[in-house]
């Protein structure tokens, strides 16, 4: 398998993460040679085994839906890069 | 004083033989001193430190003190910790000043008492294994300044291996904590998955993230084991299980413990010199009273390939909360919110983390999840079950923890696969869940290596002996560089 520009531009379009095509070349050919060192698992059976998904096989604890923290909103808010009346500001979304 | 163990600072600190804050400033001084060289610190914030002493020589004055209350720790800056900065080594959270406390925080500081001496340099959201894509410069290895400390808890290994510190947190997603010990002549311990809370600290690959100790003994270990583990329902993957003291069994003689050698751990790819230590320290447990059987981890060449799907998928996932809108780095000029998303995370991630998130886009995206990410989840319980079996025949398994001694910086940065590849013989033992250590067993070319030990779930109490008494018989782990003073 090997990736080309055009996948890997796409790719950080799905990632969010502007590139430029000197960037994207880059990621290429590091890219392809990571993917060259994953492909070793294709020549597996993996047939019937059961994807571990985690380190434990436990199930998902539940807990009572009740309040259980305190109200910080001040304290969060405050690393925030902006906001205003207790909201957080982006860029206009809707027209 | 600067080489005490935490037992012996603990009864100078109950004896009055010093204060916390003596202390404190004590190993301050050596951080402002010797930290311009090392880059193994980040934050340091004396006063914050000093204040934090002055409270803990208030608790033993009033004798209400743990056995670790005033003994001061380095963070790594992975750890959420209120009131200080916490950059995960990234420009994306430069200017990060953390709102709450990681559980594993909160347990040392306000729990145990102890004193945090500052945040330790890492490798940018614990991705690497040199130290070399911390934005704020890589950290130098105490041993050879021209070379890397190994990572991602680079700063926390070079900050114990110095003396800056006398013992520091790290964590371990794929041999963060053991091959960073390894190469620093330190001891390190990731604990069974679950063992220790993960709240708070800030999330890489959830699934195989892990907390632990680094000291330069077991027994410091475990006793800061003791102060960081245990059950906490703020972390959904936190373990209900009773507490227990990882350092009641330290003394238990080693006659009859079974050594498991893996073939694929003895074989090519590991240095010849690190490989005769390696040898010379299972040698050494012979004499101790220990057996060796020969086991094999048929699967373990897929570990590397299997953890660079799985951890990158996670990361993809973890990292996307960076987006320059509730909290971290927002790029200056943008046009709409997605442009405001795509310079954000272009401009706050270095190139090691972006390439790991383009990694786990892609193997998470429609119509290669089955191929890559299913196929890396059955390989992972392949990995799994080989350590089941090994464990069916001995107690404890042992190899190298890192291929090499500590490589030049600059050495291995150009190419992402040999990085990757310096992690060989640990990131088996993160996928399966198990906990490792690392501990000093020689040197090779004036350089440490480091013997790796892996243990059967929740065997910590037992690792933390095979080492201990190993520690008893031999002193690799009292060496400390020679050229720092």
């Amino acid at each position: 398998m090997s990736l080309t520009l055009e996948q890997v531009q796409r790719i950080a379009h799905l990632a969010r993460i502007e590139v430029s095509e000197a960037e994207a070349r880059t990621n290429q050919s590091h890219l392809n040679g990571i993917f060259q060192l994953i492909e070793q698992m294709q020549a597996v059976d993996t047939r019937g085994v059961e994807p571990m998904a985690h380190a434990q096989d436990v199930s998902q604890r539940l807990r009572a839906d009740a309040v259980s923290e305190e109200d910080r909103r001040a304290a969060y808010l405050a690393v925030a890069p902006e906001t205003e009346k207790g909201l957080y500001l982006v860029p206009k979304v809707i027209e | 004083m600067i080489d005490a163990s935490l037992k012996d600072l603990s009864r100078a600190l109950a004896a009055k033989q010093i204060s916390s804050v003596e202390l404190a400033t004590l190993f301050l001084d050596r951080i402002e001193r010797l930290n311009p060289t090392l880059n193994a610190f980040v934050t340091v914030d004396r006063e914050k430190s000093l204040n934090s002493a002055r409270a803990a020589d208030a608790r033993i004055a009033a004798g209400t003190a743990g056995p670790l209350t005033g003994i001061p720790i380095a963070q790594k800056d992975i750890f959420c910790a209120e009131g200080w900065t916490t950059t995960c080594g990234s420009k994306m959270l430069a200017n990060f000043v953390s709102p709450y406390d990681a559980t594993v925080i909160r347990k040392l500081h306000a729990e145990a008492g102890m004193v945090s001496l500052g945040k330790t340099n890492m490798d940018e959201f614990a991705m690497g294994s040199s130290n070399e894509t911390s934005f704020f410069g890589p950290v130098r290895n105490p041993w050879d300044t021209s070379r890397v400390p190994g990572g991602s808890s680079g700063g926390s290994a070079a900050a114990v291996a110095a003396r800056l510190a006398p013992v520091a947190t790290g964590t371990d997603t794929g041999g963060s904590i053991r091959q960073p010990a390894a190469l620093c002549n330190l001891t390190g311990l990731k604990p069974t998955y679950g063992v220790v809370s993960r709240y708070g600290m800030i999330a890489f690959a959830s699934s195989l993230d892990q907390g632990g100790p680094m000291a330069a003994s077991a027994e410091d270990c475990a006793l800061l084991l003791n102060a960081m583990a245990g059950f906490d329902e703020r972390d959904s993957t936190s373990l209900e299980r009773l507490r227990e003291d990882y350092a009641r069994d330290l003394g238990k003689p080693l006659a009859g413990l079974r050594i498991g050698l893996p073939k694929e751990f003895f074989g090519e790819g590991c240095d010849a010199d690190v490989m005769a230590a390696v040898r010379a320290a299972i040698a050494e447990y012979e004499r101790l009273g220990a057996t060796t059987v020969d086991v094999s981890l048929p699967n373990s060449h897929l570990s590397v390939p299997a953890y660079y799907v799985i951890a990158p998928a996670e990361a993809s996932s973890n990292l996307s909360r960076f987006d320059g809108v509730r909290y971290g780095f927002r790029a200056q000029d943008y046009g709409n919110l997605d442009d405001m998303y795509m310079k954000s995370r272009a401009q706050g991630f270095g190139d090691e983390v972006k390439r790991r998130i383009l990694i786990g886009t892609y193997v998470l995206s429609h119509g290669y999840y089955d191929a890559y990410y299913l196929q890396a989840q059955r390989i992972r319980r392949l990995i799994a079950d080989d350590f089941v079996e090994a464990f069916k025949q001995c107690d404890v398994i042992m190899g190298p923890t890192s291929p090499t001694t500590a490589f030049k910086l600059g050495e291995k940065a150009a190419d992402p696969v040999q990085m990757y590849l310096s992690d060989i013989y640990t990131i088996a033992v993160n996928l399966a869940g198990l906990p490792g250590m690392s501990v000093p067993c020689g040197f090779a070319g004036g350089l440490p290596v480091g013997l790796q030990l892996i243990g059967n779930y929740f065997a910590e109490a037992r690792l933390l002996n095979v080492a201990h008494r190993y520690q008893q018989a031999t002193d690799w782990h009292q060496r400390r560089p020679p050229a720092i003073a």
